[in-house]
């Protein structure tokens, strides 16, 4: 007796062919395959596999050893962040961007604030320390998720000292991270209008004493694989893309900049004041993924460089406001450690509590309702540690986003794959993805 | 209205009503609706809209730009393109005609004047009180020849007829870009390769990011506790 669920039901309303979602393409590719009876085999790589970055799914058509289709899943982790975003205020938003892409946290609230700032029109009243302040997490985070990208590839070749080399000194930088904004990742420290707060006591010394220490772990890391033949056999010449199909695709970042581009918004349309800094712009003309690699390595180091700037900035000016002067605008809480570790700064609660109603006003006002960001679009591009990172944001003259969409150069460049891969090896597939760079948070969001 | 001349003088520099785009209108400032008011706020009614269109001059390299757009499609006979341009906040956005977007993009593409090579995706905005313009399609484009300048293409249709052509064509990275707009807001893109939804599983039904997608709420463990969608919570207007 054929009844229940499994039997298909007449329907008088249905019209021409049905479509029962449920086993995907998988068994219409394998019964193709067990038709041609061919030595073609399809490969499921991911959702869970550990070189997949996070929950990418690749369906590769193997020829024996040989790819000969390259087929991209996305989507795996999508959480609707954009529009999560636009139930919340404008300052809430950062606490949204940052969990996007959660390796480089901190870059992805620098693009959604400087978007919002631009929507606002507020751009230039960026207090000095605070734009100071968001390049050196700006590019601590690049240096971080260089860090990442370089040790967690090597990882995926069988060099676990790589991954543990690098994280090694990643470990510094979310040290740092965690006592300038509580947290090691998922900061939500870039607040429209400045930041969150100013550096802690002793903050600043950490970073001066970690300094020399990470520089020479930098040099350490490139001299290990950069000239170590093994890493050269699997890198070079393997995952080739050149400019136009950079251009073609829309790949920026490292990718575009091994290609020989000299492509960095950093330098192009600055923002934050990076205008003010000394840096170069880290190309390679191989445009393989031993190139990409080379490109973060240099960049890293380029990093520090501004790092040491920042440093030296920060002591020059001494203490300044870290937050817009526009009451309109600023977030009102001062935060301070107390002797719980934690809380408001207690001059300002005896303020709003005890000392004036109307700053209580302000306060609960502007915590509760936010503020209003008058109609209209703007968009903004930062130099991501993944390439070139877009916000649009819309406002409707309400005090949440109407719509923010973000660019991310992840999900991009991710397109690539089956140009970096058809005709290839199975295992330069592994190459290829990982010197994409792609973290999932950001592709799905 | 006489016996206050400053109140007239403020009206008459105020921006003429209709001249922009009209996506909404808020009333009170509190969100407090239903139930009597005690703000005294309730009867306000503002009408939302975004800047009307630019006029000539557009101010720094704009003017060049659009000139050179006009006259690479009026060679080609193409002479209502552009429905307006609208400069806001140092930003230049064309609107562009769907029938005519992909002569538009081929000549920002191609053109060495131009020469916008890099397209940073499309992006969706549903704005559902814009009659007949319901949704939107936002292209942003980059000129890596010119200086990084970009500028931003916007098209509008309508929600009973969302098709828009496909610009994967000239642009091959809208791949992507186009299968999540079709994803988030319906738009169909005619002549993309293969334009399936990307981020949502493919049995999916319904677009999320459209203003009208029904939101779910979350049971709470108190007996008979509700905690409403977030787009029917209460909110400050």
């Amino acid at each position: 007796m054929t009844t229940g669920y499994l039997a298909p039901q007449p329907d008088a309303e249905l019209d021409g062919t049905e479509y029962v979602a449920g086993g995907g393409d998988w068994k219409d590719i394998a019964d193709e395959v067990a038709r041609r009876k061919e030595e073609r085999v399809v490969v499921n790589m991911g959702p869970q596999h550990p070189s997949t970055h996070g929950v990418l799914r690749l369906v590769l058509e193997m020829d024996g050893e040989t790819v000969t289709e390259t087929r991209v899943g996305v989507g795996f982790l999508h959480t609707g962040i954009e529009k999560t975003m636009e139930y919340r205020t404008w300052v809430q938003g950062s606490a949204l961007a940052t969990r996007m892409d959660y390796v480089a946290s901190i870059m992805n609230e620098g693009a959604y604030v400087l978007a919002v700032e631009k929507l606002a029109g507020v751009t230039d009243q960026i207090p000095e320390r605070a734009q100071i302040l968001r390049v050196l997490m700006m590019e601590l985070a690049r240096i971080s998720s260089h860090l990442v990208a370089l040790g967690s590839a090597g990882n995926e070749l069988g060099g676990t000292t790589l991954m543990t080399i690098a994280f090694r000194e990643r470990e510094q930088i979310l040290r740092f991270f965690e006592m300038v904004t509580g947290q090691r990742m998922n900061n939500a420290y870039l607040r429209p209008g400045g930041v969150a707060q100013d550096l802690p006591d002793g903050a600043l010394d950490f970073l001066k004493r970690v300094y020399p220490s990470m520089v020479r772990g930098l040099n350490d890391f490139d001299n290990m694989i950069m000239a170590n033949p093994i890493w050269k056999l699997r890198t070079v010449g393997i995952a080739e893309l050149n400019l136009a199909g950079c251009m073609a695709l829309g790949i920026t970042g490292p990718m575009v900049r091994a290609t020989g581009l000299p492509l960095d918004l950093r330098k192009d349309a600055p923002y934050s004041g990076y205008e003010n800094y000394d840096f170069e712009v880290c190309t390679a003309d191989t445009a393989d993924a031993y190139g990409r690699y080379l490109v973060r390595s240099n960049e890293m180091r380029e990093s520090m460089k501004i790092v040491a700037q920042c440093i030296d900035k920060l002591e020059a000016l001494g203490p300044a406001p870290v937050m817009i002067e526009d009451p309109a605008l600023a977030w009102p809480a001062k935060l301070s450690v107390g002797p719980d570790g934690q809380g408001q700064a207690p001059e300002h609660v005896k303020e709003i509590m005890s000392g004036s109603m109307e700053s209580l006003i302000h306060h609960f006002k502007l915590v509760t309702e936010g503020f209003r960001v008058p109609p209209g679009q703007a968009f903004h591009a930062i130099e991501h540690a993944k390439g070139m990172y877009g916000v649009h944001v819309v406002s409707d003259g309400g005090t949440r986003p109407y719509r923010v969409h973000m660019r991310e150069p992840s999900y991009n460049n991710l397109q690539a794959m089956s140009v970096l891969c058809d005709g290839g090896t199975i295992s330069d597939v592994v190459v290829a993805l990982a010197s994409i760079d792609p973290v999932m948070g950001g592709v799905d969001r | 209205m006489s016996e206050h001349p400053d109140q007239g003088e403020l009206t008459a520099q105020a921006r003429p009503a209709g001249a922009g785009e009209v996506i909404g209108t808020r009333q009170g400032a509190f969100g407090a609706h239903g139930s009597g008011d005690t703000s005294g706020f309730g009867g306000l009614n503002q009408v939302v809209e975004f800047a009307p269109p630019s006029a000539k001059p557009y101010g720094s390299w704009f003017d060049t730009a659009v000139d050179v757009l006009e006259e690479v499609l009026a060679d080609q006979g193409i002479t209502d393109a552009i429905e307006k341009v609208n400069v806001d906040r140092g930003e230049l956005t064309l609107f562009i005609r769907r029938e005519r977007l992909v002569a538009v993009a081929q000549a920002l593409r191609d053109d060495p004047d131009l020469r916008f090579e890099l397209s940073l995706g499309v992006n969706g905005v549903h704005y559902p009180q814009d009659a007949g313009r319901e949704l939107h399609a936002v292209y942003h484009l980059m000129s890596v020849t010119h200086d990084r300048r970009w500028l931003r293409l916007e098209v509008a249709v309508p929600d009973d007829d969302p098709h828009l052509p496909s610009l994967v064509g000239v642009y091959p990275t809208q791949d992507w870009h186009e299968r999540e707009t079709y994803d988030m807001f319906g738009i169909q893109f005619d002549g993309h390769p293969a334009l399936t939804r990307i981020l949502m599983p493919t049995d999916w039904v319904g677009h999320p990011q459209r203003k009208d997608y029904p939101l779910g709420g979350i049971d709470v463990q108190f007996k008979g506790a509700t905690v409403p969608p977030a787009d029917q919570r209460r909110s400050y207007s």
